[in-house]
């Protein structure tokens, strides 16, 4: 449980390609992904999120939904009795009969994901199965797909992975080995709209998103299918894409002016855009970004940033900070750090740039302690308790729930980092 | 299985870590799996303590089913001890751990720790929050608390149990009832668990009786307390003027003082505003009472003699007390509703047509939702019944608290009502004008057909997707950036040229 080897990146190399990478294991003070049906949940708009969990879980989901639970979402928990630990084949029988009711009276759903917990997977409840039994009796009208957001398997983000990788399989197949381009990742409605409009201006597609509004837009996969990754912690959801024969466009992810203009441009560059299409369908949008970017540059620059692992969004965060902004990145933590997919995102990061991967919260909280950065980015959990230390912070969550890529949001993206900052020197009491 | 989206009380663990919380000196190992730590930010955010509640979660993850989570339960018992240094330290396990079956309190007891280990065992699948809080306070009160050792002095002595963290007024409460015992000549010897370390409730068995202010937390605590130490223990609420004048009454007797000087001296506001004419409209209103067993009794008898309201509906998600809140509604001539469904206390509601209903965060909401004046009165509640101002419920400040807390939403009901009601009335209508001044209503200039901005259709769709709150804003600024710019038509490069330009 200690952290090994926590050295910076070799000094002069130009970025840190070969990044100085800890691994910490202890414990962690991180969300489940059982989290991200909260959004998810929002995007798909035929689909419910049934858990199939305990009282734990429902509750989990009841404090990090907050007043979001009142407004008749499309999620609960099936809550695990003491009857139902008795006997597994009770188990499933009650669960049928959960779903029965549920769907009854919500005829609008089109697709219910059967979500594992850290207690469904522990007594080994097996939802695959109930989810084939339940899709025999419930189609047409329902398909019902599962996959685990446990505390065990997923951390936070991880949950819209296993989600979305879950869905994978019931892409339609491409009718031809015509290109196609697939966004992957669930993103603010007015963020793929503006991304949309631009691949249209270069002449890109045709575009398909995954996660879709609907389940039954579902965009099609083949050979001709090329696919850009929104969100960084889509690891199986890439894995599973490629094995129905799509091809990953590595980029760096969308956040920032620069972030949003290299992601756009791997895909142009992939699909053989002219450097003057892309430059007439990306400029005043980048100018813009950058003219946004350009009164908060004066708030945070020189600034040293830390950030507590939450999302796996902390390395592009951080890139964009320090390349934009001009922070300066302390220690990055991040619960996994994909070697692949991140690559292009660590060679942007100035050298000496510390990544920890994994959790100690306890040895991480002295670092920061000791260090004290002007900005900490942390969990609702660790920001209150670091502010009555004295140290200004930013919870993470909302960056995750805030629409915050492609250029029209730099400016709001780089105001979340401004805002503490403004207050703690406004406040006089 | 049980279908839920709201659930009134948190899983038994939650209920340990909101008495760990509560004490000083106290350290809780909790066996749990990554993400349980969500419950952190329930003390940090919705209480906004300035600390991290004193809990280590072993936080195993799939990789560690394969044996060693033992191992990861006594190496995070190890560091807590050696990083917090407690008196005591707590261990138990969260619903999974509860599955794995390591026997968290056991393995603890085998690493020889300098402290004493409490272990506590919860039924995850069975019990609730309150439930794992009373269990976690009787058992570390089963450990510590010792027999009176000194002899018994001049001035009468009593402990206050129940406050926890996460308690619904807890903290100003044990304001109200602090200064009522020292009024009446009534020392305190410990609170718990709200501030008490575990030496604190070693003491326990030096006084003479116990003040339970929370049956929900402390009555399981109470009840061995009065079999081994032989302390009596208080049974009234002090919840309204008529309880509180009770409690005073049960406190003098346990104390063998006399009361009298200090319920003729004791004032609350309650009786003569509930007495002034203006209340006379509260006469009858139809209330609906639900909540936790304690707040929902008291708040029925509040309603029922001192507000005279007439109590349609009185329920609670306790399952532990529903007898008491059986037998109070049968001496209101209902029957209670026990149920921790949230439906079908929607339903009783809606039944019920009450004018007021009485309730917890969920009622407020369901209230809400079928347009009815609604006031909080038990957990579950949300960051803004953790008020910075001083609000308690006990005592006769709070008996203040709550007849201003329930009639202010019925006030703005009626306003509401009334403002509506005469919208279309000849006098009060938008053009009327101020009539009683005797003035002729001024004739309202019509608006100069001013060359407006045109927003082109994509534009104003971009904009409906902006949310509502900040909608207003967006449409003046880009408005204005069109019109200064002599642009006649707003495109989406307007609105984003605009949205850039006042980032600056």
């Amino acid at each position: 449980m200690t952290l090994a080897a926590a050295s910076p990146a070799s000094p002069g190399a130009a970025g840190c390609g070969e990044p100085a990478v800890a691994k910490e294991r202890g414990q962690r003070e991180v969300f489940c992904g059982l989290t991200g049906i909260v959004w998810l949940h929002r995007k798909i708009q035929d689909a419910f999120f049934l858990v199939v969990g305990s009282r734990t879980c429902a509750h989990l989901l009841q404090s990090a939904a907050g007043v979001m639970i009142f407004a008749e979402p499309r999620f609960a928990t099936a809550i695990i009795e003491e009857r139902d630990l008795a006997g597994l084949a009770d188990a499933n029988e009650a669960l049928e009969q959960i779903v029965g009711t549920l769907l009854a009276r919500r005829p609008d759903i089109r697709m219910l994901f059967l979500v594992g917990s850290c207690p469904s997977e522990v007594i080994k409840l097996d939802l695959a199965e109930a989810a084939r039994r339940l899709t025999r009796r419930h189609l047409p009208q329902v398909r019902v797909l599962h996959y685990s957001g446990s505390g065990i398997e997923t951390t936070f983000t991880e949950g819209e992975d296993a989600c979305l990788a879950a869905l994978v399989p019931e892409l339609p197949a491409a009718r031809d080995d015509a290109p196609a381009l697939m966004v992957v990742g669930a993103l603010a409605e007015v963020v793929e709209d503006q991304f949309r409009r631009l691949f249209a201006a270069m002449g890109i597609g045709p575009v398909g998103f995954l996660p879709p509004r609907l389940s039954t837009d579902l965009p099609a996969v083949g050979p001709g299918t090329r696919f850009l990754m929104a969100q960084p912690f889509l690891a199986g959801t890439a894995r599973a894409l490629e094995a129905r024969g799509a091809r990953l466009v590595p980029a760096p992810f969308p956040l920032g002016a620069e972030g949003t203009t290299l992601w756009l441009r791997a895909a142009a560059d992939d699909w053989g855009v002219t450097p003057r299409a892309f430059h007439e369908a990306t400029a005043f949008g980048e100018q813009r970004a950058r003219r946004a970017l350009s009164a908060r540059r004066e708030r945070l620059h020189g600034l040293r940033v830390g950030f507590f692992p939450d999302s796996q969004l902390e390395v592009p965060l951080a890139r964009f900070l320090a390349r934009e902004l001009g922070m300066v990145p302390t220690e990055i933590g991040t619960p996994y750090l994909h070697r692949d997919h991140m690559a292009p995102e660590v060679a942007l990061l100035p050298p000496g740039t510390r990544i920890v991967e994994g959790q100690h919260v306890e040895n991480q909280l002295d670092r920061f302690r000791a260090e004290r950065p002007d900005l900490t980015v942390c969990g609702l959990g660790l920001a209150n308790p670091l502010e009555a230390e004295g140290l200004a912070t930013k919870w993470s969550i909302e960056l995750v729930f805030s629409p915050i890529q492609g250029y029209e949001q730099a400016g709001d993206l780089a105001e979340l980092f401004v805002r503490p900052l403004a207050r703690r020197a406004r406040l006089e009491v | 299985m049980q279908l839920a989206v709201w659930t009134y009380e948190g899983p038994p663990h939650v209920g340990a870590m909101r008495v760990a919380t509560a004490m000083e000196g106290l350290h809780y190992v909790l066996h749990a799996p990554q993400g349980d730590t969500y419950a952190d930010l329930l003390f940090t955010m919705i209480e906004r303590r300035h600390r991290r509640p004193p809990v280590t979660y072993t936080t195993f993850q799939a990789r560690d089913l394969g044996g060693d989570t033992a191992e990861l339960l006594k190496a995070a018992a190890l560091d807590a001890v050696a990083r917090f240094r407690p008196q005591a330290l707590l261990v138990g396990a969260s619903c999974t751990a509860e599955l794995i079956q390591d026997d968290p309190g056991g393995l603890a007891r085998t690493l020889g720790l300098p402290v004493p280990v409490v272990p506590i065992e919860l039924p995850s699948y069975q019990r609730k929050e309150n439930w794992g809080a009373a269990e976690t306070l009787y058992r570390l009160v089963r450990a510590f608390a010792q027999p009176r050792s000194t002899p018994r002095g001049d001035r009468p002595t009593c402990n206050i149990l129940g406050p926890t963290a996460l308690g619904f007024r807890h903290r100003d409460d044990l304001v109200e009832i602090r200064g009522l015992l020292a009024r009446l000549g009534v020392d305190v010897n410990v609170v718990a668990p709200l501030g008490a370390t575990p030496a604190d409730l070693a003491r326990l068995g030096e006084a003479d009786f116990n003040v339970v202010l929370y049956p929900e937390t402390a009555g399981v605590a109470a009840e061995w307390l009065a079999r081994t130490f032989d302390q009596k223990a208080t049974t009234v609420v002090p919840i309204g003027v008529g309880a509180t004048r009770d409690f005073i009454a049960e406190v003098a007797g346990l104390a063998s003082i006399d009361a009298r000087p200090i319920l003729a001296a004791e004032t609350s506001r309650l009786p003569w505003y509930s007495r002034s004419v203006d209340s006379n409209y509260l006469t009858g209103k139809r209330v609906f009472v639900f909540g936790d067993a304690t707040h929902a009794i008291a708040a029925a008898r509040v309603a029922a003699k001192e507000l005279a309201f007439e109590v349609v509906g009185l329920g609670t998600y306790s399952r532990e007390q529903a007898r008491d809140v059986r037998a109070a509604a049968r001496d209101l001539g209902l029957e209670a509703l026990i149920s921790d469904d949230y439906l079908a206390v929607e339903a009783a509601i809606a039944a019920a047509q009450p004018e007021l209903v009485l309730g917890t965060q969920m009622e407020r909401h369901i209230a809400k939702k079928l347009g009815i004046p609604c006031a909080v009165i038990s957990a579950p509640v949300h960051v803004q019944d953790f008020p910075a101002r001083h609000s308690p419920q006990m005592g006769f400040e709070g008996a203040n608290v709550l007849f201003d807390t329930w009639v202010h939403p019925l006030m703005m009901g009626l306003e509401e009502h009334l403002l509506r009601m005469f919208r279309d009335d000849f006098e009060f209508h938008d053009e009327a004008g101020a009539s009683h001044l005797g003035a002729a209503p001024a004739p309202v200039p019509v608006p100069v057909a001013v060359e407006a901005v045109r927003w082109a259709q994509d534009a104003e769709s971009e904009l409906r997707k902006i949310p509502f709150f900040v909608r207003g804003k967006a449409r003046r600024n880009t408005e204005a950036f069109a019109a200064e710019r002599g642009l006649a038509t707003i495109t989406l490069e307007t609105l984003y040229d605009a949205k850039a330009h006042f980032a600056r």
